[in-house]
This record gives C-alpha cells, sequence and structure tokens, in this order.
C-alpha cells in the first residue's frame, strides 16, 4: 500500500511576539518548521505502515521547503516530491488543494491520503477535505486514532463536537486529525537526518504536474486577501493582589458589576 | 505577480516588518522579494511610496446577478438547533439587508421540519427543508451531496456555515466539489462594494485577514461560534417553506457510522466550543480531586468545564475539553483560567474571549497579560470563595 502524506513548511506561529509599541508582528529569529499537525499526522502513517507498504510526503512550497520534506524523511517516509514553482506562490486554499491534487493524480495509486488537521499559519482546514472533494474519494476529517487497519478496511475513532464516534470505511480515502494532547514535535536522531539525504527526492513544477499556469498560485486562487493587519491589542487588565483572598474575590466582583460584566 | 518599482522604492524598509512570511530584505536600497512570499500582500499597504504592488488575473465579466439571497446551513444535533445556527442567522439579516435580498435557511435532518417556526420567528424569509430519516445524523457524503445539489439548484449569493466539527468537514467538501472560493472561521462579515468582506485571525491570532471572493458564487465562509450576535425573536414570522426532494441510498454510502459516543463530556456540562462562559483548570489546580472546584464554579455560571493540555495529560480531565491549538479554540463571553500559566499554544486558543479572568500563584504568569481581570493566589482558596461570591450575587440579580 502507498501512504501520501500532504506536509507544509510554516513559520513557527509560537515565536512569533509582537512588538507592543507598533502592535505588530516581530518576524525577526521566528524559524520555519515543519507544520506540527502534518508531523503528527505522519507519525501515524510511520505506526501503521507494513513491510510492504510505502510512505510518499508532498509538499508545495518555496525551495527553502525542502528542510521541511527532509524532516518527514529522517522521521521515517521513503520518498518526498516538492511542488515548487514561483506560478504555485499566493494560493489560497483552493488553489493548494488543486495543486496537490494535481499531483496526487500524477502519482497514480495510493491507499490512504493523510493531512494534518490544519497548519497552524492559516488554520484553516480545508486543503485535506477539499483535495478529498476534487479526488472524490471519501474523506474523515478531525481522526482521533486509527483503531484497525485490515487489507482495504480501516476503523478510525473520530471526535465530535460532545465525544466521539467510531467509523468503518474501504480504502482509498483521506484522512485529517490525529493530533495529541502535548504540542510538542519531537526531533528525529542524527543519525536518520543523514540517512534522509540519501532516499528518494524529486522537484515537480507547474509543467511537469501539466494543466493551465492560470490555475496556479495566485491567479488560480478564489479568494482575495485585500488587507492584513494586527487585531487590536486587549486592553491592560486589573491585577488584584490583595493581603487575603477574601479581598481579593470581593474585589474582583465589585469590579465586575461595575463594570457590567455580571 | 509581485513586483518592486525600484524607480519609486527608496529602500526604507517599512515593508520588511509587517512580512508574516520575513520574505522581505533591502538589498543595496532596494526592496527584494524572496521565494517565502505568499503574496499576502502585508506589505502593499505598508508602503509609503506604492512601490509595491500585486498583479492579480482580472475578473472577467461573468454575470453574477442570478446568485440571490444569504444563506445559513443551520446545524441540528440531538435533534435540538445548535445555538450557533442564530448566532449566522443573525448576522445573514444584516448582510441580507444591506444587499437588499432574502435570509434563508437550509435545514437538514430527519426531522427538519419541525424548528421552521423557530427560524421564522427569527426573521429568517425563506427555509429550505431537506427531510430523510437517513439524514438523522451528520455525514459527510450525504450532507455534502445534499448542499451541492440544493445550491447549484438555488444559486444563493452567499452561504454561511457553523465553524463547528460538522461544518468545518461539509463547507470545504462542498467547496472542493463545486470550486468555490471559501473563507475558514471567520469573526467578522460585512459587505464591501457589494461583495461579501470577509474577516479572519491568522498566524495563532496574531494577524488579521480581510478576504474577498470576486468571481464564483455563492461566495462561502464558516463562521466561528459565540462571535455573532444571535437573531433575536421577533412576531409569528411567515417564512416562505420549500420542500426540496431528496434521495439518499445509505447503501452507496462509502464510510459507515458503527457507534456515535455523544455526552463524553456530560460531567462537564456544556461542550467549550458552544459555550458562553468557560471555567478552565491547569496544572495549577493540583489533582483531579480538586477539579470538582472547577466544575463547582462552572455549575453556578451555567458554564463549560474546559482545561489546559497539562490538566487533559494528567488525566484530570478528557481531551474533548481542552482549550488551545491542539484542543478547541473558544470565544466565548467570560473565560476563567484557574491555575493555567498561559502557554502561547493555549492562548491562541482562547485570547479573542470577550472577558478573560485569570486566577494563579505566579503574578509573573503569562495568562496575565491577556487576562481583563487577573487576582494572584491560591486558586484552592479563591476559587471556593469566588462560587460562594457569584451565586449569591447571580442570586440578587
Amino acid at each position: 500500500m502507498r501512504f501520501i502524506v500532504c506536509v507544509k513548511q510554516v513559520p513557527d506561529t509560537t515565536e512569533v511576539k509582537i512588538d507592543p509599541e507598533t502592535n505588530t508582528l516581530i518576524r525577526e529569529g521566528v524559524p520555519s518548521i515543519l507544520n506540527p499537525f502534518d508531523q503528527f499526522v505522519l507519525e501515524e502513517a510511520i505506526r501503521l505502515k507494513g513491510e510492504d507498504d510505502e510512505i510518499l510526503v508532498v509538499s508545495m512550497g518555496p525551495p527553502q521547503a525542502k528542510k521541511a520534506l527532509l524532516k518527514c524523511l529522517a522521521l521515517g517516509a521513503d520518498k518526498a516530491i516538492l511542488l515548487t514553482d514561483r506560478a504555485f506562490a499566493g494560493a489560497d486554499t483552493w488553489a493548494t488543494s488543486y495543486t496537490l491534487t494535481q499531483c496526487i493524480k500524477k502519482i497514480g495509486e495510493y491507499s490512504i491520503i493523510f493531512c494534518g488537521l490544519q497548519a497552524i499559519d492559516g488554520d484553516t482546514a480545508q486543503v485535506g477535505p477539499e483535495i478529498a472533494a476534487q479526488l472524490g474519494i471519501p474523506q474523515i476529517t478531525y481522526v482521533e486514532s486509527i483503531e484497525k487497519l485490515e487489507g482495504k478496511r480501516l476503523t478510525a475513532k473520530v471526535q465530535t463536537d460532545d465525544g466521539y464516534k467510531i467509523v468503518e470505511a474501504r480504502l482509498p480515502l483521506l484522512i485529517t486529525g490525529i493530533t495529541p494532547s502535548s504540542f510538542e514535535p519531537t526531533n528525529p536522531p542524527m543519525m536518520s537526518i543523514m540517512k534522509a539525504n540519501k532516499k528518494p527526492f524529486s522537484t515537480w513544477d507547474a509543467e511537469e504536474l501539466g494543466g493551465e499556469k492560470d490555475d496556479y498560485g495566485l491567479n488560480g486562487s478564489l479568494t482575495e486577501v485585500i488587507k492584513v493587519y494586527s487585531p487590536p491589542a486587549r486592553q491592560q487588565g486589573v491585577v488584584i493582589d490583595e493581603e487575603t483572598p477574601e479581598a481579593a474575590v470581593q474585589k474582583l466582583i465589585d469590579l465586575l458589576s461595575k463594570d457590567k460584566v455580571i | 505577480m509581485i513586483n518592486v518599482d525600484t524607480e519609486k522604492c527608496t529602500g526604507c524598509g517599512l515593508c520588511e516588518k509587517p512580512c508574516p512570511f520575513g520574505a522581505i530584505t533591502i538589498v543595496d536600497k532596494i526592496a527584494i522579494i524572496g521565494d517565502e512570499c505568499t503574496l499576502c500582500g502585508a506589505c502593499v499597504d505598508q508602503c509609503n511610496v506604492g512601490a509595491i504592488t500585486i498583479q492579480r488575473k482580472k475578473v472577467e465579466d461573468i454575470d453574477l446577478s442570478q446568485y440571490q439571497d444569504v444563506w445559513i446551513v443551520a446545524e441540528i444535533k440531538d435533534n435540538k438547533v445548535r445555538k450557533v445556527s442564530f448566532e449566522l442567522l443573525g448576522k445573514a439579516k444584516e448582510l441580507a439587508l444591506e444587499l437588499d435580498q432574502k435570509t434563508c435557511v437550509l435545514l437538514i435532518g430527519d426531522n427538519a421540519k419541525q424548528f421552521t417556526q423557530d427560524f421564522s420567528n427569527r426573521g429568517a424569509q425563506k427555509i429550505y427543508i431537506a427531510e430523510h430519516e437517513a439524514l438523522k445524523d451528520y455525514h459527510t457524503q450525504t450532507y455534502s451531496s445534499v448542499v451541492t445539489g440544493i445550491i447549484s439548484k438555488y444559486t444563493p449569493n452567499i452561504v454561511l456555515y457553523p465553524a463547528t466539527i460538522n461544518g468545518r468537514d461539509l463547507a470545504p467538501r462542498v467547496a472542493g466539489t463545486l470550486g468555490l472560493g471559501l473563507t475558514a472561521d471567520c469573526t467578522d462579515l460585512s459587505i464591501r462594494d457589494g461583495l461579501l468582506l470577509q474577516t479572519r485571525p491568522a498566524f495563532g491570532g496574531n494577524i488579521m485577514a480581510d478576504i474577498i471572493c470576486p468571481a464564483t458564487r455563492p461566495q462561502m465562509a464558516t463562521v466561528r461560534p459565540n462571535v455573532m450576535e444571535v437573531a433575536s425573536i421577533q412576531d409569528n414570522g411567515n417564512a416562505e417553506i420549500i420542500e426540496v426532494p431528496v434521495k439518499v441510498d445509505l447503501q452507496s454510502l462509502k464510510i459507515k457510522t458503527k457507534d456515535i459516543i455523544s455526552g463524553a463530556s456530560s460531567e462537564c456540562g456544556i461542550p467549550v466550543c458552544e459555550a458562553d462562559t468557560i471555567v478552565s483548570g491547569g496544572r495549577g489546580v493540583g489533582s483531579k480531586e480538586n477539579f470538582k472546584l472547577i466544575e463547582d464554579l462552572a455549575r453556578v455560571l451555567n458554564a463549560a468545564v474546559g482545561a489546559s493540555r497539562a490538566a487533559v495529560e494528567l488525566g484530570w480531565i478528557p481531551k474533548s475539553q481542552q482549550v488551545g491549538q491542539s484542543g478547541s479554540t473558544v470565544s466565548p463571553k467570560i473565560y476563567i483560567a484557574c491555575g493555567i500559566s498561559g502557554t502561547i499554544q493555549h492562548l491562541v486558543g482562547m485570547k479573542s474571549s470577550d472577558i478573560i479572568i485569570a486566577i494563579n500563584k505566579d503574578p509573573e504568569a503569562s495568562i496575565f497579560s491577556v487576562a481583563n481581570y487577573g487576582i494572584v493566589g491560591d486558586l484552592c482558596e479563591i476559587v471556593p470563595l469566588l462560587t460562594k461570591a457569584l451565586k449569591k450575587k447571580l442570586s440578587e440579580n
């Protein structure tokens, strides 16, 4: 079986700070990393992988995104394809999913496509379902864990808004989710990083994927970002530091009533 | 394509900082745009001399006039309309009024008709009903084929979905099938030049983006729960009811639901994503037994019980209640954080709450940086006192 894992290189948004004077992003020193959600789903694919199975990781991004793919190879993926072309820049979720779909169609055969729940820079969670729709295969989003994989049958535990459900499906399909409660992606050991450089790595551009150039990137996007700005800074709050807990609680209640919160 | 007019560019560097992707560097007094550029446009607004431009494909003259009305896809769960549906309706009414179009609701379920009056009384003008016993529970395949079919036939101008787990599964499936633009998790919507202006946070809530969808219809967005005002109940509404016949072939379903375990979080009351008020506990709560203090406070406030990652990992509370990057993103009216230090991953999930109250022993805890009210102290002492005081206060009101 072949598993395809779609990944993205993202700025580490947890490292982003806001300049308190200008209320703008301080971008300096923010590293680019493999989207943690994608790493989690890749690790699940690696756990599921049998002896004859293959894990192929795919990413659309600038040439620098090779680093994220190398990390995937070091973690245990077998092959990587980087989709890179100036024509891909500025893609919204539709154009991104179109590009990845073109790539998956070119790859041909697959059993499961894995996507992280969402990317930490965009947080949209749209690319996975949009790929599944374009390929015409079923999707299971918000998967908590894969309970069983036997032949072409898969059983998954899926998160719902107030609990979970158990679903059974036939391959091929697309899965998103598998997010652990801890949000600390691990780094592969040095030995694996060195081996990763020897694994098969291809780079494809728009021509390789076929179709019209205008279907990709900014031109292929259906939505358009017209403005990007900082959210209003939160007002400095009141810190209550009283001698006794009773006094502190009383002060909070007084403030809440005064401000008409309660 | 992004272009820097080298004649105009003064190399002032104003564009460098706001770039969320660090793609701009100044070389020999000219801004150079690197491969990391995603064409987001953050730099264009910053440039004082208009040196940076982004060329976009011209929207061809397509006739969009047949696309009329503002729709919402309501969410029904366990035979109840979820509150977020009425929040969407409130916003849809506003948008429809501005556009001079109709406010419409799409109800999908096994017994959906019974809810028509609820929506009619809140100002819906047309209600489309897709009723079938096989539509009792949400299923990607059945629901998305119903929605794609109905919106292809009735050609709405705008369709809003709740940004719940189901809505975030359904909307991109529909968008992907029909080739439509879609904006996720909007926190504000308005009309500008006849187009739907969609505002959403990105970058872990550190930036906001205004997004439009110029050329495809319907314009579609998912909308965060608890952000919009609920549509108020007016007099007896008399919305036009349109029953849409649907066929569902259960045999053709490629994914079969074997079991649904809802209320896994029942001891925690309301699900965190739709609660008006959330009382959350973190590592500072100290033990599973102490979490009772959090639950007691939540009960008095009719609030959901939330948790930080630490409390979930320690097994004090189910994962469904986790707030933060690997749990739910919430924006309640009131968020009370007890014994939560405020890691960036937690803050991302709750900092858009209207009012944040933090209780923590450590005066340096980062949670205080986003709190409107902070109490420095031991939560085991503070929380029971607060529960008592609020109970008294609320019974007086």
